[in-house]
């Protein structure tokens, strides 16, 4: 033990040595950015690619100087898609590493699981993923689509432009899929579908026999009024999914599938052509043509050294959460979290698609929501996006006990307002 | 003479390509909703050229130059785009792809599209085309279509297009004012099973929200309501001819998946956790053999089979000689090695491979279905399973029953010592028997490889199943296996309508348990001297 302190003692009088004062004291002198992706296990696959965005966004921002006049450090942990670890390593990123902010999480389990850590001592984390909503707390700021930018405008999308009257709403058994099902259903009552013309089904995870459930939907949709399938189908079993689609001949002009956990990095690598035609809403595309989101493949592609790299929603979620984090500190002149999450609310920057995203009182951004049809490279055709952009909403407004709940960071104090009462009953995630 | 007869038809000819470049033009700024319009004003000037440029519409090939919105057929050449002029359809040279804008097209668009296209198809020479142009235009039928196939169906020959035909007029003819022409259509359509022609007559049947009838008159709502009666029938028929279909595809796969397992772990006792692994190593033989002939994936496929069966088996008879050999006898040990071994094949995979999924492409004649009638389609890629499922068995039944190895193998599971008395090499058999079980594993692979992702985790998804198919159909028995997977994947997919998927297969796993209890030893137990050994 002695030893190895001595050697590092050595190690660090070497290094005072070689370099002069100046510099060292800056090395030192770094804000730290924790990074919190699963670089092994199910969600490796996705959740690199973040990791990699990080790091790619500090590496230009030092370029460019750093902020407030500091280098930026990443601390890049590996949570390994198991979901106590994410609670582990957060702890370990804001108690020893004392990180400035962190970016991570991707499925919503393991943001709860980090949520209490972050609460406790007052962390800031950066969450990227579209998801169920239904949560605002102080200490997270919510870059991807709550469901009104995402499921809602899709079912609008189906309602009035395609004609849609029959509904299949099929998922992964789990909470991100029932709790969208369950907003979705109450927004179709409310719009006057009937019970009857709804179909709900849910699928463990990796299911591969989709035999009876394709039969079911076509038997569905077969009732003489237009149909479509609202997917919220999870990862590896939508391949096995679209191919029995395919075989049993239901193609995206009779019966469209949109889909919600479909994107570009989920096409690569994949056979597309069952896919062709069927629908993804996501808030940024790839294949958007815009001066921003062109030069910002370019970067992508020059930093993995793979031009084939594609580029996805999740991930100009975190260079709109990376810019707006630089942004705010900068107003704050500190990186203190109170006096960075006070000067968040308000902050603007272009994002990829030629709009501006503006965070909210409710730590959720403003988006433009597009639909696509996929194409046979695995990229996407826009086929249509909303007027505006949408205001991200934490709690839905068609689900009875969410209704009158409203998260205000500024005016509000509190995460989950209740109207009627007029209490803030603190933070319930449930 | 001849050159002023020919006069006015030069002239009609120009005036009918300038009605046609002025139909085509608005398509390079039209909306999505406008292109509808454009693309029947196209198909209306019933022009020469109007199917070639829709259906370049419908592929994506129509592009518009930048420069001057000027439209052109594209085809991707090695120089960027070859242009062909839609007016003359000549070659109009070939220019760099990013001064063009793809006119593109949504699902609504295209479904429009191939009612069109299929509009002009009708008087194609091939029956067969013909057929699928009237389906085709059945799905999108308006009054335009109405009119061309009132016309068509007086040329047409052939006595199926022509039923077709007459289908689709008589639901046509539902609307008409007289109720003759409404009764008639109504008995025409007694021997449809169409889902269109169920819905329009489960209408006719009911009432509107007034109460009265939606169809006024008596003998058309008897008729309807018995064609509907009718197709109800026949529906709950094919259903359960559907549902039994189902479930022996799923109880092949099962079958496909423990087969294997059934030598290794039924005939030689050896409880092989890196089965599923073996299933794996297969999956991606198939995927190495698409890569190696990537212009043959139809043949790839077939290849594949004797190269997964010759790759599984050398892992196989590989872990025997290194692992299973010195664990005879110690199941326990064996389950923890064999899983050890499981975890080091996923990880080579996934170094090599990366964990990311593998894409394997389904040949053509493994796509789609066959549609038997309109109530009832099969998918050829489960029929294929199914099928293959039955060579599979039916060779290693022969293998075991027929030739010296198989007697060598029952020979050495029935009485190890006394086989080795009389001069069989006891380790040699052994090593062989793992081999081909391992090898059985590798062909189940190419199969599942068309049904479901290639990734490291495919092995894990099949190996519990694959010991429950062995435990119930009774170890050491190949009939066994083969009737105890399809009865639980007839059992779980007659299940499925009603309790949904997840409950389903919970209620097969509890049902298992109790049979279990009941009778350890499985639907078909060993008897005799050989159940003690």
């Amino acid at each position: 033990m002695n030893n190895r302190r001595r050697v590092r003692g050595l190690a660090g009088l070497a290094a005072a040595i070689s370099f002069i004062a100046a510099s060292a004291a800056q090395a030192a002198d770094t804000i730290k950015v924790g990074v919190l992706h699963s670089l092994s296990g199910t969600m490796a696959i996705s959740e690199t690619t973040l990791k990699d965005t990080v790091l790619m966004m500090i590496e230009q921002q030092n370029k460019k100087g750093g902020v407030l006049g500091k280098k930026l450090e990443a601390v890049v942990v590996d949570p390994a898609s198991n979901w106590p670890l994410f609670a582990e390593k957060a702890e370990q990123l804001l108690v020893k590493d004392k990180v400035a902010v962190v970016f991570g999480c991707w499925t919503s389990v393991s943001r709860k699981s980090v949520l209490p850590v972050f609460e406790k001592n007052n962390g800031l984390l950066f969450y990227p993923v579209q998801y169920e909503g239904e949560e605002s707390s102080k200490n997270v700021f919510y870059t991807g689509a709550a469901p009104n930018q995402q499921a809602i405008p899709a079912v609008d999308y189906l309602m009035k432009d395609i004609g849609v009257k029959r509904w299949v709403l099929a998922g992964t058994d789990y909470v991100y899929p029932r709790t969208t099902n369950k907003i979705l259903e109450a927004y179709l009552k409310a719009k006057g579908v009937k019970q009857e013309d709804i179909l709900i089904n849910y699928t463990p995870f990796g299911h591969s026999d989709w035999q009876s459930i394709v039969a079911d939907i076509k038997k569905f949709g077969s009732a003489g009024k237009k149909t479509a399938v609202v997917s919220t189908i999870n990862g590896d079993a939508n391949v096995p999914f679209y191919k029995e689609l395919g075989n049993q001949k239901i193609s995206a002009e009779d019966i469209p599938v949109v889909a919600f956990s479909v994107g570009e990095e989920e096409l690569s690598g994949i056979d597309t052509k069952p896919l062709v035609g069927h629908l993804a809403a996501w808030n940024y595309f790839e294949s958007i043509s815009t001066p921003v989101n062109k030069s910002f493949i370019k970067e992508w592609h020059a930093y993995t050294k793979n031009p084939k790299r594609v580029t996805n929603d999740p991930m100009e979620a975190h260079v709109i959460g990376f810019n707006m984090w630089v942004k705010a500190v900068e107003k704050a002149k500190t990186i203190d979290v109170a006096k960075v999450t006070d000067a968040m609310i308000g902050i603007e920057v272009p994002n990829m698609t030629g709009g501006t995203a503006k965070m909210l009182a409710n730590h959720h951004l403003t988006k433009p929501v597009f639909i696509g049809e996929i194409r046979a490279d695995g990229q996407f055709d826009v086929v249509w996006k909303t007027e505006g952009l949408v205001p991200g909403d934490a709690w839905s407004d068609y689900l009875p006990g969410s209704k009158d709940i409203e998260a205000d960071w500024v005016t509000l104090k509190c995460g989950n307002y209740n109207t009627k009462t007029k209490k803030c009953s603190g933070q319930n995630y449930e | 003479m001849t050159m002023l007869a020919l006069l006015p038809s030069i002239a009609s000819a120009a005036d009918a390509n300038e009605t046609f470049a002025q139909a085509l033009k608005p398509l390079a700024t039209a909306s999505f909703q406008e292109k509808q319009q454009v693309i029947a004003a196209i198909a209306a000037t019933r022009h020469p050229n109007a199917r070639p440029v829709l259906s370049a519409l419908l592929e994506g090939n129509l592009h518009t130059r930048d420069a001057d919105q000027r439209i052109f057929i594209v085809t991707e050449g090695e120089e960027g785009l070859a242009l062909t002029d839609p007016l003359m359809l000549q070659a109009a040279g070939s220019a760099p792809a990013d001064e063009f804008t793809k006119i593109t097209t949504n699902n609504q668009l295209r479904k429009a599209l191939r009612g069109l296209i299929a509009g002009f198809d009708l008087s194609d020479p091939d029956a067969e085309v013909r057929l699928a142009a009237v389906s085709e235009m059945l799905r999108t039928l308006d009054e335009d279509g109405v009119l061309i196939l009132r016309q068509r169906v007086a040329e047409e020959s052939d006595s199926k297009v022509r039923s077709a035909i007459e289908t689709g007029l008589a639901l046509a003819d539902l609307d008409n004012e007289d109720a003759a022409v409404r009764l008639a259509a109504a008995v025409r359509l007694e021997d449809s099973l169409s889902p269109d022609v169920y819905n329009r007559l489960k209408e006719l049947t009911g009432r509107g929200d007034d109460g009265a009838f939606n169809e006024p008159d008596d003998q058309v709502r008897a008729a309807a309501a018995a064609t509907v009666r009718n197709i109800d029938n026949w529906r709950s028929i094919y259903g359960g001819v559907e549902t039994l279909f189902f479930g022996l595809s799923l109880g092949s796969v099962l079958v496909l998946a423990a087969i294997g397992l059934a030598i290794t772990f039924g005939v030689m006792g050896v409880i092989n956790m890196a089965h599923g692994e073996l299933i794996m190593l297969g999956a991606y033989t198939t995927y190495v053999m698409q890569l190696l002939m990537p212009s043959h994936i139809g043949a790839s496929v077939v290849v594949a089979i004797p190269m997964a069966f010759l790759v599984a088996g050398t892992v196989g008879i590989l872990i025997e000689r290194g692992v299973v050999r010195f664990l005879y006898g110690r199941p326990l040990e064996t389950l923890l090695a064999t899983f050890g071994v499981s975890l080091i094949l996923q990880q080579i995979v996934r170094d090599i491979f990366t964990a990311n999924n593998r894409p394997v492409e389904t040949p053509a004649w493994m796509a789609g279905s066959w549609q038997i009638n309109e109530a009832l389609s099969i998918t050829y890629n489960r029929l294929y399973v199914i099928l293959f499922t039955a060579v599979v068995f039916t060779v290693l039944l022969i293998v075991l029953k027929k030739t010296t190895l198989g007697l060598k193998v029952r020979a050495v599971a029935q009485n190890r010592a006394m086989a080795k008395s009389m001069g069989v090499r006891t380790e040699w058999v052994d090593a062989l028997t793992f081999g081909l079980g391992s090898g059985i594993a590798g062909v189940a692979g190419v199969a599942l490889s068309q049904l479901t992702n290639v990734g490291p985790n495919l092995g894990q998804q099949y190996i519990i199943d694959s010991f429950m198919v062995v435990v119930f159909g009774g170890v050491a028995n190949l009939w066994g296996t083969l009737i105890g997977g399809m009865s639980l994947g007839v059992i779980n997919k007659v299940l499925e309508p009603f309790a949904g998927a997840v409950l389903a297969k919970i209620l097969v796993l509890i049902a298992l348990i109790l049979f279990i209890q009941r009778r350890p030893r499985g639907l078909f137990p060993q008897k005799g001297r050989a159940a003690e050994g």
